[in-house]
């Protein structure tokens, strides 16, 4: 009575195949951790702002700088897909969408649709 | 190890009353975001694109002041409330979470009060800090 096996602990991540609907749940939780770090990057933009031109030209050359490129399109993309999903799980709060059927054809509509306005939004700032 | 299972340790404390406090803020905040977050890319070409002064007058409109000040207010406060759940989640030392709880509540703060105050001084036309 008084031993505890160090028994493996449920869920079992590594024993289940990765499914639509378990890997946009996590995809959800990284993308909003990112977006909490975007957000300090609006800060920052709002205190170079307040800094004076030089500032806010470093700011803009480290965001046209190719990794800086590669981060705000990474952002981009986080934040429709984290609003999009967010939409997705108010849905089910909701208690509709909430069959495997509508649930998996939401989260594909999800994903594709957070690619094409992430994309159009690219286009619209350029 | 104790033989008293863990509703026998709960009852009696009385209950916390905020079951559902966490939850529905930040639905609650999910929604103000989505609004703040349509016109956020919508406005951000006319915010960035046209240089520093540009933008600061951009900014100092009422109502982007409004919006601005609103966005980065409940941004921080939904960031901090998803971020608790992801640390409650994962880290299971608990110092350490302890530590990442109170650290991300503090930053979100500061972040927001930095925030707001950056809106601010440019709404009520504060000149530059450096030229």
């Amino acid at each position: 009575m008084n031993q505890r096996p160090a028994r493996p602990l449920s869920p079992h991540l590594q024993v289940y195949k990765p499914q639509i609907t378990s890997v946009l749940s996590i995809v959800h939780r990284i993308t909003g951790i990112l977006l909490t770090l975007f957000a300090a990057g609006w800060v920052v933009w709002l205190i170079c702002l307040n800094r004076g031109e030089h500032a806010l030209q470093t700011f803009q050359d480290l965001l046209s700088s190719v990794p800086g490129m590669v981060v705000a399109m990474l952002a981009t993309w986080a934040l429709f897909y984290h609003l999009l999903n967010g939409i997705r799980h108010l849905i089910w709060d909701t208690g509709h969408w909430l069959e495997l059927d509508t649930a998996r054809r939401a989260g594909w509509a999800v994903l594709i649709l957070s690619l094409v306005l992430a994309a159009l939004a690219w286009r619209f700032w350029q | 190890m104790s033989l008293r299972s863990p509703l026998a340790k709960a009852r009696n404390h009385g209950s916390a009353r905020d079951g559902v406090h966490h939850w529905w803020n930040q639905r609650l905040s999910a929604i103000v975001l989505i609004a703040l977050t349509v016109w956020l890319v919508l406005a951000i070409e006319v915010a960035a694109s046209g240089g520093f002064a540009a933008s600061r007058a951009w900014l100092a409109l009422p109502w982007n002041t409004v919006f601005a000040i609103l966005f980065t207010l409940s941004a921080f406060y939904h960031g901090q409330l998803g971020l608790q759940v992801v640390i409650e989640d994962y880290i299971h030392t608990r110092w350490l979470e302890v530590t990442l709880q109170i650290t991300v509540k503090l930053l979100a703060l500061l972040l927001s009060v930095m925030g707001t105050l950056a809106i601010l001084r440019i709404a009520f036309g504060v000149a530059p800090l450096a030229g």
